[in-house]
This record gives C-alpha cells, structure tokens and sequence, in this order.
C-alpha cells in the first residue's frame, strides 16, 4: 500500500471541489434542503401528535442519518465518476497505482464528503430545528460507523456496475438509496412492512441502525446484539462489494474495457 | 553498448485473443536502453493493443511481458514506476489545470522531489504559462505537451508514444520529435514509438517492427529496410504491408 497514491486520488477531489462551485452542490445544497423539508415536517408534526414524543429526533435525526449514509455512496461513485466523465481511465489505470489503492483513495473521498454534508446538516438541523443528540447518545457513533460502512459498500457495487456496463449505468447508481429507504425502515418500524419487505429489511445493515435509534428514542430496551448482526451485515457487504468489483475490474482488463473508455472519446 | 544488458522491455510470444478474433497473434520484440523502437503497421494491425498490454491495462491470453526485468503480470505496480506513455487518445484529464494534473501523476509515480520536476517539465515543455490553465482548455498542441510531460514525470525506462505528433504542426511536431530524441540520448530511455508518419518514424527510429494481421511481418532498420524489399522509401513499404501483406511475406 502506497500512501502517496491514495493521496493522489483524494487529491484530485480536493482540487475539483475547490475549482468548481457547482460540485458542492451535491455534499452540501441536496442535504441541506433535505433537513429543511423534514425539519418543518417534524415541526408540523410535533403540533398534531400527542406531546411526549420527541418528531424531530426521530424523523429529523433518521434523515440525518440516512443523508450520511446517502453521502458514503454518492461520494465514492462520484469519485469515481469524476475519472469516468473525464476520460482518465487509461491514464490512471496505467500509472503504479493498485486496486486497493484506487477504492482506498475512492472510499475517503466519500468518507470526506459524507463528513462535510453531516456537519452542515447537524448544525442546520441543531441550530434551526431544535434537534437534540441527548436521547441518542454515544449510540450514535457505532450507528454512524454501519452506516458508513454500509454507504461505502453501496457506493463499491454501484463502481463495479459502471465499470462493466459502461457510464450510461450511472442512471442505475443515482436512485440506489432511494429505492433501499422503504425496505431500510428509516422513517418508520419494520414491523409496518409486509413480510416479503421485512426479509429484504433483515437483509440491510441501515434497518438495524433505525429499529436501535426507534427504540431509544422511545424509551424502550435496546439490543446490542441487534445492532451487531447490523455492523455483521454491513461488513459482509462491504466484502462481497470488493469481491464484485474485483471481477469487474478483471474483467475490464481482461476485455479491454479500461482502454476503451479513453479511446471511445476518439472513436 | 548500454551497460545494462537487460533490455527495458522484453515481449515474448505475447498474444490476444477475443473470442475467435486474434488480435495479436504470438509476437517477440524488445527494446533496449537508449533505442527508439518504431511499432508501424496499418489501423488494425494490432499496434494499440499491443500497447495497452504493455501498459497493464489490457491482459494477454499467453506470452509474457518484463520491464527492467520485472514480469508485468506478477508484479505490474513496480513495473509501471519505471514506465510512462502518451497518446493523443489519452488526454490529462481537462477540468484540472497543467500544475495539477502533473502534481496528481508525480504522486500516482512516486516521484520525488516533486515540486522541482514539476518546475522542469513546465519550463522544457514551454508550459509556464498555462501552469494555471485547465488541461480542457488548451489547445491540442498544448494539450501534447502537458501529456508529454506527464509522461516524463517519472523519468521512465521505458516509453510508450502512441502518435506523439498526431495534433501537432509541423513546427510543433519537429520540435517535440527533437525534444524527445534529446531525451532519449540524456537518459537510459527505451522508447516505443507508433506513428502513421513515416518520415518521423525514418528520423526518429533506431529500429521498426511492421504489424500486420497481430503479427511481426518484417523488423529492420528504417532506412534501409524499404530497399532491401525494393521499395524507395518507408511508406511505400508501409503501403505494401497495408495492402499486399503476403508479398512480403514470400520475401
């Protein structure tokens, strides 16, 4: 492992960030309007509901954190993306760096962005809508670790996707989150699901990370055995998301796929 | 003689196949410290492949590939530290500037003293002045040169050009060719060099190889090797391998 090269590619993030307003659009503006919808629904929400239950914490806290996790995986595809949109592919992937290298230097990258969009949204979301981190906790910090994980795993598959099937897969990549929020329970218990949505639920580390910050905020028994099967999961998917894309890397070079996304500009 | 017997690069019975396509088809070459090696032959030939095999992007189905010595297949990290290329189809990424660009390949190489080179190729590429300006910008010439001297961050053992001159004037294109034999002469180089331009490949190259079909037709000397298959000159040569490839294989 060379540490240079890792820097290399988080690097050039640094400077596109830097040279470019509009690529802040995505860690920052996206996640702040997501606090301000559901801060006023909370808000609104917490006028209608009996008193005693705290709706900013458990919807604004849940969008949150589902918008951290949402950041882990956009950040690392649009790493990724960053080298696809500017035909770098034969330039990078001839140069020494490794694969592990390369997903390293990609999964800090979202790491950074993730990072950068929470901050803003805990302060908005502090600051303007009263959210209190009292109720949750240091539970907090291995909720966000699975979450992260999970984001990361995310964000590796939907690389491994775009490398076989080319950079029109990116439509595929975008709505990944979206289309995983109603089986991750995020907003409400899995309990709610109906039976064939509560199997895929089982299956995803994040449904774990909400039924845990439910039953606290609710006051009820929480389960570090639950919350482990999540981080179990979470690593399991992050090993399975390396092994995908392993294949799909071998495969580009194998085929040739690598060369031709430079060559197609040409073409 | 160089002092290192070992050639920078060493293909042996390399081949590729694509099913039932046979895109390079069990070929043998080397190229040794301070040689210009011209790989020629028409669209198809197999020449890119070739190459993209050579850079670790694209693997073989048999045969072996060594730079300095180092199997590519086992160790292909160490074996590109030494190794650079540019190719007009491979452009330095254009939302970031020249500086940039070469400061995120300096690190991708491991090159060190990094800010120092940077200053190097800026000034030996006449690059000062778009140190600041985005690679998308600039114009093709200037985009050759950025890519150049991307190429030379590493000070590689082995260098692969890919139509160097392609986008170039012919002014351009004489300086560049000038710039890059220095080079080679300066320092332990070995250079691949690919060109549809035979005039260049007769100045700049110490030997050819002819591609034709992924195969190695003929391998000389470029100025005397168009008379020794009753050709005036290397195009004519050229043409003939292009269209009448087994002509020259009865010689």
């Amino acid at each position: 492992m060379h540490f240079g090269r890792i820097y290399a590619v988080i690097l050039r993030i640094l400077y596109l960030m830097r040279g470019s307003v509009t690529r802040l659009v995505s860690p920052i503006v996206w996640p702040t309007l997501d606090i301000v919808l559901w801060g006023f629904i909370s808000k609104y929400m917490g006028t209608i509901a009996s008193p005693g239950f705290n709706f900013a914490t458990a919807f604004l806290g849940a969008a949150l954190l589902w918008e951290f996790f949402s950041r882990a995986a956009y950040g690392a595809t649009m790493a990724f993306f960053e080298d696809v949109w500017s035909r770098n592919f034969l330039n990078l992937f001839a140069s020494p760096i490794t694969i592990v290298e390369y997903l390293t230097g990609l999964v800090l990258s979202g790491f950074l962005t993730a990072v950068i969009a929470s901050a803003i949204m805990v302060m908005l979301a502090g600051a303007v809508f009263g959210l209190s981190y009292a109720a949750i906790g240091l539970l907090a910090v291995p909720c966000l670790i699975i979450l992260y994980l999970f984001g990361i795993a995310l964000g590796i598959i939907g690389i491994g996707i775009v490398l076989r099937w080319g950079p029109t897969a990116e439509w595929f990549i975008w709505p990944m989150p979206m289309v995983l929020a109603p089986f991750a329970a995020v907003f409400y218990p899995v309990a709610t699901l109906p039976s064939w949505m509560q199997t895929v639920s089982s299956l995803l580390p994040a449904s774990y990370v909400f039924e845990s910050l439910r039953a606290v905020i609710a006051g009820r028994p929480f389960s570090w055995f639950m919350l482990a099967i999540g981080a179990a999961i979470a690593v399991l998917d992050i090993v399975l998301a390396c092994w995908f894309f392993q294949r799909m890397y071998l495969r580009a070079v194998r085929t040739g796929l690598i060369a031709r996304y430079s060559a197609e500009t040409f073409s | 003689m160089p002092s290192n017997p070992l050639p920078v690069l060493a293909v042996h019975e390399l081949r590729k196949v694509y099913g039932e396509t046979v895109a390079v088809d069990g070929i043998s070459f080397d190229v040794k410290q301070n040689e210009i090696v011209g790989l020629l032959g028409p669209n198809g030939a197999g020449k890119t492949t070739t190459i993209n095999m050579i850079l670790g992007v694209l693997s073989s189905s048999t045969g072996s590939i060594t730079i300095n010595g180092i199997d590519l297949a086992k160790q292909r990290s160490k074996a590109m530290e030494r190794t650079n290329f540019a190719a007009v189809y491979a452009p330095l990424p254009g939302n970031l500037t020249v500086a940039q660009n070469l400061r995120v390949f300096g690190l991708l190489y491991g090159v060190q003293h990094l800010s120092k080179k940077i200053e190097e190729l800026l000034n030996a590429f006449d690059l000062l002045h778009f140190r600041n300006t985005k690679c998308g910008v600039l114009s093709s010439g200037e985009q050759t040169r950025a890519g150049l001297a991307k190429a030379l961050l590493n000070d590689p053992s082995l260098l692969l050009l890919d139509e160097p001159t392609a986008s170039l004037d012919p002014s351009a294109a004489q300086q560049t060719r000038e710039m890059i034999c220095q080079y080679a002469k300066a320092s332990s180089v070995g250079v691949l060099w690919t060109s549809h331009n035979m005039n260049e490949v007769t100045d700049v190259c110490d030997r050819v190889f002819f591609l034709s079909k992924g195969t190695i037709l003929l391998e000389g000397d470029p100025k005397s090797l168009p008379s020794l298959h009753g050709k005036s000159n290397l195009e004519e040569l050229f043409i003939t391998v292009a269209r009448e490839p087994l002509t020259l294989e009865k010689d």
